[in-house]
C-alpha cells in the first residue's frame, strides 16, 4: 500500500488529460486522514490548565505519547464536512435498500432527544429524579404492546440482532424452567443472517426450512421437521421476499402443538404496523427495530434499538431492568427480585437506548395509531406500484402482490453480460443508492427494493424511469458501461479481495517519519 | 398529534427529570459527564452521516468508511493495541464479546472476572455465559486487592480486569498479564472511563490481549445510559477472531486509496450460523462523535483534559476528606473514588437528591445484599465540576451525616 499516497498525489507527477493536478473534482475534494494532517501540539478545544495539584495516580502515569494528531477546529470541521460529502444518505435521495427500511428521519425527533431532560441525565441518578424518563419508557412500552398485542416488552436490546438474542434466550429460559431440553431451531433459508447466527450463539443447531414455489415457507417441509427437540421457529413476516406468510396462523398452531415457541423477526414490521397485531398471528416473541419502523436514524450503522415483545409465557424471563408502577411513582427493578425473580438477567449496561426511545415515541405520537396504519398501507402501495411498473422490464421470481418490498431476480439480465452487481453499480451513476443485492439467498441474483412510504409518486416515477432505462441499456448490449460503473463517484469499484487478503485496518506512520520522531 | 403538541408532551416528560447540568453532579460508575465541543454535535447531525446505512456500497460511503478507519486507528492508539473494530453496542457488550473471543482463541471455556469489574459488565457476562454456554468465575467485590493470578489454571480462557476498577483504584496488571500468558490464557482489560488513558499507562503497555471499553466519555452525552459506544481492540494475530465490523484500506479500479468493510467472512450476513458474533448494527454515529471529539482534542488536548479531570477529583477528595463522617478508601484514583460514610450510602444519596445535589452512586445499588458495602459511595469529578459544586457537596454531606 506504500505506493498509494494520501492525496492520490501520483496524479501530481503524471496528470492525465482532462484531470487536474489535485485529484479534486469541483465540489468533490480529496481528503487525507486526520493522522496525515498532524500539526503537533495543535488542539481544537480551548481548555484551561489546571492549578498545581498532587497526583494520586500512584506512579502509573503514562510516559509515552499516544501518537494522536493535533488539528485546529476549522481543520476538523472542514475534514468531516468533506467526508460527509462522500456519502449517500436518505437526506440526499431515495434509498431503496430492501429489509432496511430507509425512511425519512424527522428532525423533531432529533431535537427532542437532545433535550437536557433526556440527554443530560445519568442512568444511576436516584430514580425519583428521573420520573419523566421512566414515564417515557413506560409510554413507549404501552405503544409497542398495543401495536403488537403482546403483553410485555423488553426494551434493553441495543439492535435487532441483540433483540433476537434476547428472544431466543427468553425461549431457552422458559424451556429450562420446564426442564425441556431441545436442540434445534428452525430457520427458513430466506432469513436474515442474524437469525441463524443468533440461534447458533445460544447453543442451538440451525435447521433450515426451504421456500415453496410462491416464495413462502414450505409448510409441509416445516411440519416434517417439527418435533419434540425443536425449541423455536424463527420466521420473518412479511418475509425477505416481501411476501406475507399467508399460512402463518396454521404454522403457529403447528409450532405450538410441537411444544416449541414462535419467534418472529420484526425487521419488516413497517409493512404491517397498525394493521396486523403479531399476537393475533400466534407469535410468542418478536423484536422491533426502532431504527427501521419507528424512524430513528441509521447513523451509518447504528446506534439502533431492538425492543422485544413477549407473550405471557415468556414475559417472566424478560431481561433487566424492568420499569414498574409503584406506590410512589415509577420504579426500576435492577436485580432478579420480586416480579423479576425469573428474569434472564442483564443484556447490556444500564437501561437501553434512551436516545432512540425518545425519537421513536415522538414518531409514534406524531402519527397516532391511524397514521401508523397509513405508514404500512403507503409502504405496501409504493412497493406494489414499483412492482407493477417494472414487471415487464425486470423479472419477478414469485407471483402475486408484494408487501412493503418487491423482489426481482436476474433473469432479465440473462445473456446480457450484466450482473446484478453491475446493474446496482450503474444505478449509483444515476444518483441512486442500490437496492439490497444477492439477498435473500433463495433467488438468483436477487434485487430487493423497499421504497418505504417516504417516497412521493413523482419520486417513484423518476426511479421507475431510471430502472427501465437501465434494463433497456442492458438488453441493448451496453455491458461495458455497466461493468465500469460507477464512474461518477469519489471512488470507482474498490478491490475488496486485496482488502481481505492483506488487511490494513489502521493508519501507521511512514517509516521515515517514525525514525525522525525517534 | 400535531408537531407542536408532540413537542409539548415530550418536553413535559423531560422537564420531570433533574438534568445533570442543573445540579451539582458527581455521578460516574461507567457513564461520565464531560464537556462536548459544539462542533461534535454539529458534525454528527449532518444528514449524510446521520441518515446513511451501514456502508455496504463503498463507492458512495467513503465518508463513513474513512471516519471508521480513523476511529479504529484512534482506538488502537488510545488503548496501546494493534487493531480495533468499528465499534460495538457499549462497554458491557464489548466485554462479553471479549470473553467469547478469548474462548475462541484459547479453546477454553472459563473466564475469571475481577471483583473490580463493573457489576453491569459482570452481569452481562453471566447472562451470556448461561445461554451461550461458557463458564464465568466472578470474584467478590473488594476494596482491597485480589489474587487473580492464583485462579488461572488450564481451563482459564481469560482473566477480565477493569482499570481504573469499579471503586476507582488504578492498578498495574503487567504481572497478571505474564501469569495469564504463561498459563495460555488471555488478559482482557476493561476501561469504563476511556479518558483515563489520557493520563495513565495503557492496557497494551501492561500486556493486555483484548481491551473492551466504553467510549461514551468522548463525544457522547449521558443519555440515561444509551446509546453509547463499545470499543474493542486486540492484537493483530487475533484479528480473524474479532467480532463486529472492520474497515480496511484498499485501492479502487483507478488505483486510488479507498476504504471498504472487510473480513466479512467472520460476520453473520456471510457466515450465518458460523459467524464470530451475531452483531449487525453497531454504534456508527456514536463512534463518529468519539472520533470528532478526540480529533479536536488531539494529543495535547486529551492529555490536558485528563489532567483537568484528575485535578478536579484530587480537589474533591481533599475537600470531602475534611468531613468527619467521611473516609476516602482509595490509595490511587483518576477521576472517581470511593468513600466510606458513617451511615448507609443510599440514604445519603437520596437525602442529598432532596437538596438538589446528585452526589454519587451508592454501591448498594449494584450490590443490595452486601452489607459490608452499604456505606460505600462512588464519587466522580470531571472538568465540568466547579468549586461551587464541591462547596455544595461538602456542605450537604456535613448536614446529612451530622
Amino acid at each position: 500500500m506504500n505506493d498509494v499516497s494520501p492525496l492520490g498525489s501520483s496524479r501530481l507527477t503524471e496528470p492525465k488529460p482532462n484531470e487536474g493536478m489535485t485529484g479534486n473534482r469541483g465540489l468533490e475534494i480529496e481528503e487525507a486522514l486526520i493522522f496525515e494532517q498532524d500539526s503537533p501540539g495543535h488542539c481544537g478545544v480551548d481548555l484551561p490548565e489546571p492549578a498545581p495539584f498532587r497526583s494520586r495516580l500512584g506512579g502509573l502515569e503514562r510516559e509515552d505519547p499516544l501518537g494522536l494528531p493535533g488539528l485546529s477546529e476549522p481543520q476538523i470541521v472542514r475534514h468531516f464536512t468533506r467526508l460527509s460529502q462522500k456519502n449517500y444518505a436518505i437526506d440526499t435521495g431515495l434509498y431503496p435498500l430492501g429489509s432496511c427500511t430507509m425512511k425519512h428521519n424527522p428532525r423533531l425527533n432529533e431535537k427532542l432527544a437532545r433535550l437536557p431532560g433526556f440527554a443530560d441525565i445519568h442512568p444511576l441518578q436516584p430514580v425519583k429524579t428521573a420520573q419523566g424518563a421512566l414515564a417515557l419508557i413506560d409510554t413507549l412500552a404501552h405503544w409497542l404492546k398495543t401495536l403488537t398485542g403482546l403483553p410485555a416488552i423488553a426494551l434493553s436490546p441495543a439492535a435487532g440482532a441483540h433483540g433476537e438474542l434476547c428472544g431466543i434466550m427468553a425461549i431457552r429460559a422458559a424451556l429450562e424452567v420446564r426442564d425441556d431440553r431441545r436442540a434445534r431451531v428452525l430457520v427458513p433459508e430466506s432469513a436474515h443472517g442474524t437469525n441463524p447466527a443468533t440461534a447458533a450463539a445460544c447453543g442451538y443447531a440451525v435447521d433450515p426450512i426451504p421456500a415453496d414455489e410462491t416464495g413462502r415457507v414450505d409448510r409441509a417441509a416445516l411440519e416434517a421437521k417439527l418435533g419434540g427437540d425443536v425449541a423455536a421457529l424463527m420466521l420473518t413476516n412479511p418475509n425477505t421476499c416481501g411476501l406475507f406468510e399467508r399460512e402463518i396462523i396454521e404454522i403457529a398452531e403447528a409450532v405450538h402443538a410441537a411444544g416449541a415457541f414462535f419467534y418472529c423477526d420484526g425487521a419488516n414490521f413497517n409493512a404491517i404496523v397498525g394493521r396486523v397485531r403479531p399476537a393475533d398471528l400466534g407469535i410468542d416473541c418478536m423484536h422491533l427495530n426502532l431504527h427501521k419502523t419507528f424512524s430513528t436514524p441509521h447513523g451509518g450503522g447504528g446506534p439502533g434499538s431492538g425492543p422485544v415483545a413477549l407473550a405471557a409465557s415468556l414475559a417472566p424471563y424478560a431481561p433487566l431492568p424492568w420499569v414498574v408502577h409503584g406506590p410512589g411513582g415509577l420504579e426500576l427493578i435492577e436485580h432478579e427480585t420480586g416480579p423479576a425473580k425469573h428474569s434472564l438477567g442483564r443484556l447490556k449496561g444500564f437501561h437501553g437506548q434512551m436516545g432512540m426511545f425518545v425519537r421513536a415515541l415522538a414518531y409514534m405520537m406524531s402519527h397516532g395509531s391511524d397514521g401508523l396504519r397509513q405508514v404500512a398501507e403507503d409502504s405496501v402501495l409504493n412497493a406494489n406500484y414499483l412492482r407493477a411498473s417494472l414487471a415487464h422490464d425486470l423479472t419477478l421470481p414469485f407471483p402475486g402482490a408484494c408487501m412493503h418490498e418487491v423482489l426481482f431476480d436476474d433473469q432479465f439480465l440473462k445473456d446480457t453480460g450484466v450482473t446484478t452487481l453491475d446493474f446496482a453499480k450503474a444505478l449509483i451513476d444515476e444518483g441512486y443508492h442500490p437496492m439490497t443485492m444477492y439477498f435473500p439467498l433463495i433467488v438468483r441474483g436477487a434485487m430487493l427494493i423497499e421504497p418505504t412510504e417516504t417516497e412521493s409518486k413523482a419520486s417513484l416515477d423518476h426511479f421507475i424511469a431510471v430502472m427501465k432505462h437501465l434494463a433497456a441499456a442492458a438488453r441493448a448490449g451496453d455491458a461495458a458501461r455497466f461493468r465500469s460503473a460507477p464512474e461518477f463517484t469519489p471512488r470507482h469499484r474498490l478491490d475488496e479481495t486485496t482488502a481481505a487478503r492483506k488487511p490494513v485496518l489502521r493508519w501507521r506512520p511512514e517509516p521515515a517519519r517514525r525514525e525522525a520522531a525517534d | 398529534m400535531g408537531e407542536i403538541e408532540v413537542e409539548r408532551t415530550i418536553s413535559g416528560m423531560a422537564a420531570r427529570n433533574l438534568a445533570a447540568g442543573s445540579a451539582p453532579f458527581f455521578i460516574g460508575a461507567g457513564v461520565y459527564r464531560h464537556h462536548i465541543p459544539a462542533a461534535v454535535d454539529h458534525l454528527i447531525q449532518r444528514g449524510e452521516f446521520l441518515t446513511s446505512y451501514t456502508p455496504y456500497q463503498p463507492e458512495i460511503a467513503q465518508g463513513t468508511l474513512q471516519y471508521l478507519f480513523e476511529f479504529q486507528t484512534q482506538v488502537a492508539l488510545l488503548t496501546g493495541m494493534e487493531v480495533a473494530n468499528a465499534s460495538l453496542y457499549d462497554g458491557a457488550t464489548a466485554c462479553v464479546e471479549a470473553v467469547m473471543m478469548a474462548g475462541r482463541v484459547t479453546g477454553r471455556r472459563k473466564a475469571v472476572l475481577s471483583g473490580g469489574l463493573h457489576p453491569h459488565y459482570r452481569e452481562v457476562c453471566e447472562t451470556y455465559a448461561r445461554f451461550v454456554r461458557f463458564a464465568v468465575d466472578p470474584q467478590e467485590p473488594s476494596l482491597g486487592g485480589e489474587d487473580l493470578a492464583g485462579l488461572v489454571d488450564g481451563e482459564t480462557s481469560c482473566v477480565v480486569v477493569q482499570n481504573p476498577d469499579l471503586f476507582g483504584e488504578i492498578r498495574d496488571y503487567s504481572t497478571l498479564a505474564q501469569c495469564c500468558h504463561e498459563a495460555g490464557a488471555l488478559l482482557v482489560v476493561v476501561v469504563t472511563e476511556i479518558l483515563s488513558l489520557g493520563a495513565i499507562r495503557l492496557p497494551g503497555q501492561m500486556g493486555a490481549d483484548i481491551v473492551a471499553a466504553e467510549g461514551q466519555s468522548l463525544g457522547n452525552a449521558l443519555n440515561f445510559g444509551g446509546p453509547h459506544v463499545g470499543l474493542f481492540a486486540t492484537r493483530d494475530k487475533f484479528v480473524r477472531q474479532m467480532p463486529g465490523r472492520l474497515v480496511g484500506q484498499t485501492v479502487d479500479a483507478a488505483g486510488r486509496r479507498g476504504w471498504v468493510l472487510t473480513l466479512s467472512t467472520r460476520e453473520q450476513h456471510i457466515r450465518r450460523e458460523k459467524a464470530t458474533s451475531n452483531i449487525c448494527t453497531n454504534s456508527g454515529l456514536c463512534a463518529l462523535a468519539f472520533t470528532v471529539h478526540l480529533a479536536l482534542l488531539g494529543e495535547a488536548g486529551l492529555t490536558r483534559l485528563a489532567r483537568l479531570n484528575h485535578a478536579a477529583a484530587v480537589r474533591l477528595a481533599e475537600r470531602l476528606e475534611r468531613v468527619p463522617e467521611v473516609r476516602l478508601v482509595n490509595r490511587t484514583f483518576f477521576n472517581e473514588f470511593s468513600l466510606r460514610l458513617a451511615c448507609p450510602a443510599a440514604e445519603v444519596v437520596e437525602a442529598l437528591a432532596d437538596k438538589g445535589i446528585l452526589a454519587g452512586v451508592p454501591v448498594s445499588r449494584f450490590y443490595p445484599e452486601r452489607n459490608e458495602l452499604a456505606d460505600v459511595m462512588l464519587v466522580a469529578a470531571t472538568e465540568l465540576t466547579t468549586d461551587a459544586d464541591i462547596d455544595q457537596l461538602e456542605e450537604g454531606l456535613r448536614e446529612v451525616l451530622s
